[in-house]
C-alpha cells in the first residue's frame, strides 16, 4: 500500500488540490499529513476543510508550528510569518480553529515517526537542517524510520549500523530503498511553499511493504495562487516565493 | 545465525542450500534451490561479524538496493534478500568462465582481447544507462556468458540517484589495488569513466600478462598511479598492434576527460581497429622520463582531479554514438548539404558526440562480390572518398570521427542492426522525395524510424518536399 506524506501545504488551494489529485491518480490511498496546513497562503479555510474531512475518511493530521500558533499567538515567529498568522485567524471558523488546537504532535506505527519539525522535542520546532540537527533528531527516537516537514526543502538523512550519518539530496521520481539496518530521517519537502528552487509541490509517496519512498513533484497553477496571496494583502514576498520556489 | 555454520540440506526462507561455492572474502557462497523458482540461484551470505571490516556490512546493503534494480542480460538477476537478523542475498547464479580464469592464458591474442573488452564495454554502458557505477571492476567480477560479459559484485557500486553509502563509511578511498581509478583513489566515486580505468588494466593485463601497476595492497600506494605511467604495453608484447596499445593507454589516462566519454564509445573502437585514431599513445616505447614524473607529482599534489560533474545519465547524453546515413546517389546535393547542417547542429550541442558516417551499398541478393564497378574502380574506396569528402563540412576532431561502407541487400536493415550492434544513440537520415516507386518498395527512413532502437532525425528538403507534393499530383492524374 502506498501512503501521500503531505506537509507544510500552507494555505494554498492550488497545491493541495493537484497534490491530492497526483496522488490518487497515483493509487495513493492514505494519507499522512504532517502540519502547517495554515499560514503564508490566501485559502486557510479550505485547506483546514479539505484536512478535516481527510481525516473523517481516517487520514491522520499532526500540527505545524503555524496552526498551533493560531491558538497561542506569534511570539516566535518572524515578522512575515507572525503577519500571515494575524491575517488568517479571521479567516478561520471556531470549528477549524478547535480542529488546529486539538490536533497531536506525533504519529508513530510499525517503527516509523511521523512529526512535523523534528522527534527532538517536537513542540519547539527544531529545523532539520544539517547532520547535527538530524543527529538531535536520530537521539531521540527509537523509531527506524522518522518523516518531518518544517524545512520546506526535501532532505533524506542516514545512519549506518556503524553510527556513520550523512545526508543526501533525494533526486524527484526515484524509489529509494528505506533499507532496515540503516536508521533514516526523511525530510519531505512542502506541498504548498516549496524553497529548494523548483516551484512545483513536494510530498512524499512511501509503500509501507516495500519500505520505499519516493519524493514527488507536482507542477500546479503557482501563478494563480502568486495571485490570491497578492490580492489578499499578505506580505508581497510570500507570493513571489510561490513563483521562485524560493 | 553463524553464516560460516550452514549446512548443505538447509532450507533458509524456503531456500535450500545445496552446495557450498568458493568461499569469497566478504560472504560464502550457496547453490539454492526452491520449489516455486526455476532459475539457477546463488545465495550470499554476507559475514557480518563483529570485529569484521565494516565495508562488509555496508556492501551488503549496497548491494541489496543495487541489484534488484539492475535489469537485463548484463547484471545477475535479483531473486530476494533476507533481513537483518538472517542477511543474504539470493541472485541469479551466472554460469561461465570469469575473466580471471584467462588469466592464465596470458597474453591473449589481439583480436580476442579486443573482442572480450568490448563485451565488457558493452555491459558497462548497460548498467551505466542504469544509473550504476560499478567501482570494483575486476577479471573475478565478469562472468563471460554466451555473447555477453555480465558483472557481478556491486558491493562496492553507487547508485547516482541514491545515497551513497560507501562514501559515507570509508574515510579513504576503496576499491581493488590493482584496477582502482586515480580520481577513486582521490576519493571520488561520481565518474563513469572510473569503470573504463579499470577495464583499461583488464585490457593491459589480457594482452601483456601483466598488470599496469602492480598490485599495491595498501591504499597509500595507489596514489603512485596518479603520477607514474605504466610500461607501454607494446614494450611488454610486440605482438600487440599500435591500435590495441592506442586503446589501452586512452583508457588508462590520468585524467578522466582524457579517456573515452562512454563505454560505448570505448566499445565501437575495440569493434573497429581499423577505425581506431592513432595519436603518440600507439608509438611509445618507454615510460615518460624521470622529470616528467616529478614534475608530474608535485603537479598531484597541488591540483586535485577533483571537480563537480554532471549527473552520470546527463553525461552519457552529451557523448552520444551519432550515425550520419549518407545517401550517395547522384542528384541528392541538396539533401546531402541538408543532411551535413542537420548533423552539425547535433554536435555543437553534444560536444562529446562521435560520428560514424555510414553508406550502404545495395547489392543484389544473388550477386557474387563485385570488387569493380564497369569502370574498372572499387565502389568500396570510392565511396569511402565520397563519405570523407562530404564530412569536410562537419567541423569534428579526426579522433571523433569514423567512415563506413557497408554492404547489404535490406539497406534499413542492416542499417538497424548496425545501429544496435554498435549502442548508437542517434541517426540522421535524410529522406528523399517519395515517389509511386518508393511507395511501393517502402522508403529506408521510414523503417529506420519505425525499427531503429535509438532516436532518428529524418532529414528533407524544402526543394524536395516541394517536388514530392507535385509528383503526388502527377500520380493522382494518372491514378
Amino acid at each position: 500500500m502506498w501512503i501521500g506524506i503531505f506537509t507544510d501545504i500552507h494555505a494554498n488551494r492550488e497545491a493541495l488540490e493537484a497534490s491530492l489529485d497526483h496522488a490518487r491518480r497515483a493509487g495513493i490511498s492514505r494519507f499522512i499529513f504532517m502540519g502547517d496546513y495554515v499560514g503564508y497562503g490566501a485559502d486557510p479555510a479550505f485547506a483546514v476543510d479539505v484536512i478535516m474531512s481527510e481525516v473523517e475518511r481516517g487520514a491522520i493530521a499532526l500540527a505545524g508550528n503555524h496552526d498551533a500558533a493560531i491558538a497561542v499567538g506569534t511570539a516566535n515567529m518572524n515578522p512575515v510569518a507572525a503577519d500571515s498568522i494575524d491575517w488568517t485567524r479571521p479567516h478561520l471558523s471556531l470549528t477549524h480553529r478547535e480542529f488546529l488546537a486539538r490536533l497531536p504532535l506525533t504519529f508513530e506505527e510499525n517503527g516509523r515517526l511521523f512529526v512535523h519539525a523534528s522527534a527532538h522535542t517536537p513542540a519547539r520546532w527544531e529545523y532539520v537542517t544539517s547532520t547535527e540537527s538530524a543527529s538531535r533528531s536520530f537521539m531521540a527516537t527509537r523509531a527506524q524510520t522518522t518523516f518531518c516537514g518544517h524545512v520546506h526543502v526535501p532532505g533524506l538523512y542516514h545512519l549506518s549500523p556503524t553510527g556513520k550519518l550523512a545526508g543526501f539530496q533525494p533526486v524527484q521520481a526515484v524509489e529509494i530503498p528505506l533499507l532496515a539496518p540503516r536508521r533514516w530521517l526523511a525530510v519531505i519537502g512542502s506541498v504548498g511553499q516549496p524553497r529548494d528552487f523548483n516551484p512545483a509541490a513536494c510530498y512524499g509517496a512511501l509503500n509501507i511493504e516495500r519500505n520505499v519512498l519516493v519524493y514527488t513533484r507536482v507542477p500546479y497553477d503557482n501563478e494563480t495562487a502568486a495571485r490570491k496571496v497578492r490580492d489578499a494583502g499578505l506580505p508581497a514576498i510570500l507570493s513571489h516565493r510561490l513563483i521562485e520556489g524560493a | 545465525m553463524d553464516p560460516r555454520a550452514l549446512t548443505a540440506g538447509q532450507m533458509i526462507d524456503g531456500f535450500r542450500l545445496v552446495e557450498p561455492m568458493q568461499a569469497g572474502g566478504m560472504a560464502n557462497f550457496w547453490r539454492v534451490t526452491r520449489e516455486d523458482i526455476d532459475l539457477p540461484m546463488v545465495m550470499k551470505v554476507p559475514l557480518l561479524r563483529l570485529g569484521e571490516d565494516p565495508i562488509t556490512i555496508i556492501g551488503y546493503e549496497v548491494e541489496q538496493m543495487i541489484l534488484p534494480r539492475l535489469t537485463g542480460p548484463h547484471a545477475p538477476r535479483f531473486v530476494a534478500a533476507g533481513d537483518f537478523e538472517m542477511p543474504y542475498i539470493v541472485m541469479e547464479f551466472v554460469a561461465g568462465p570469469s575473466v580471471k580464469s584467462l588469466l592464465d592464458k596470458t597474453p591473449l591474442p589481439p583480436d580476442e582481447v579486443a573482442a572480450i573488452g568490448a563485451r565488457i564495454a558493452f555491459a558497462l554502458h548497460d548498467i551505466h544507462h542504469q544509473h550504476v557505477i560499478h567501482l570494483d571492476l575486476k577479471p573475478s567480477n565478469v562472468i563471460l556468458r554466451d555473447d555477453d560479459a555480465v558483472l557481478i559484485d556491486f558491493g562496492l557500486s553507487r547508485h547516482d540517484q541514491l545515497p551513497d553509502l560507501i562514501q559515507e563509511e570509508a574515510g579513504g578511498p576503496v576499491g581493488t589495488g590493482a584496477y582502482v581509478a586515480p580520481e577513486q583513489v582521490l576519493g571520488d566515486r561520481s565518474d563513469a569513466r572510473s569503470d573504463l580505468f579499470a577495464l583499461g588494466v583488464i585490457l593491459y593485463f589480457l594482452a601483456t600478462g601483466d598488470r599496469p601497476f602492480g598490485e599495491p595492497q595498501r591504499a597509500d600506494n595507489w596514489r603512485q598511479r596518479l603520477w607514474r605511467d605504466p610500461v607501454p604495453p607494446r614494450s611488454r608484447n610486440a605482438a600487440i598492434p599500435p591500435w590495441l596499445q592506442e586503446i589501452i593507454l586512452r583508457c588508462l589516462e590520468v585524467d578522466p576527460d582524457a579517456r573515452y566519454a562512454t563505454a560505448a564509445q570505448l566499445a565501437f573502437d575495440l569493434q573497429h581497429p581499423d577505425q581506431v585514431a592513432l595519436t603518440g599513445r600507439s608509438a611509445r616505447q618507454h615510460r615518460d622520463g624521470i622529470f616528467t614524473v616529478l614534475w608530474r607529482r608535485l603537479r598531484a599534489r597541488r591540483e586535485p582531479l577533483l571537480r563537480r560533474r554532471e549527473a552520470l545519465t546527463t553525461h552519457l547524453a552529451t557523448a552520444p554514438i551519432v550515425v550520419a546515413a549518407i545517401d550517395l546517389e547522384p542528384g541528392h546535393e541538396a539533401l546531402r548539404h541538408a543532411l551535413a547542417l542537420a548533423v552539425r547542429r547535433v554536435l555543437i550541442t553534444e560536444p562529446n558526440a562521435r560520428l560514424a558516417c555510414v553508406n550502404i551499398l545495395k547489392i543484389a541478393r544473388l550477386a557474387l562480390d563485385e570488387m569493380e564497378d564497369a569502370q574498372g574502380r572499387n565502389p568500396h574506396l570510392s565511396r569511402l572518398i565520397e563519405l570523407k569528402h562530404w564530412a569536410r563540412q562537419i567541423p569534428i576532431a579526426p579522433d571523433r570521427i569514423t567512415y563506413h561502407v557497408l554492404e547489404s541487400t535490406d539497406p534499413a536493415g542492416q542499417l538497424i542492426d548496425y545501429a544496435r550492434h554498435n549502442r548508437v544513440d542517434h541517426i540522421i537520415i535524410g529522406a528523399r522525395a517519395s515517389s509511386a516507386l518508393r511507395r511501393y518498395l517502402g522508403s529506408v527512413s521510414a523503417r529506420v524510424v519505425a525499427e531503429a532502437p535509438c532516436t532518428v532525425t529524418v532529414v528533407r528538403t524544402q526543394v524536395d518536399g516541394a517536388s514530392a507534393g507535385a509528383e503526388q499530383n502527377a500520380d493522382a492524374q494518372v491514378g
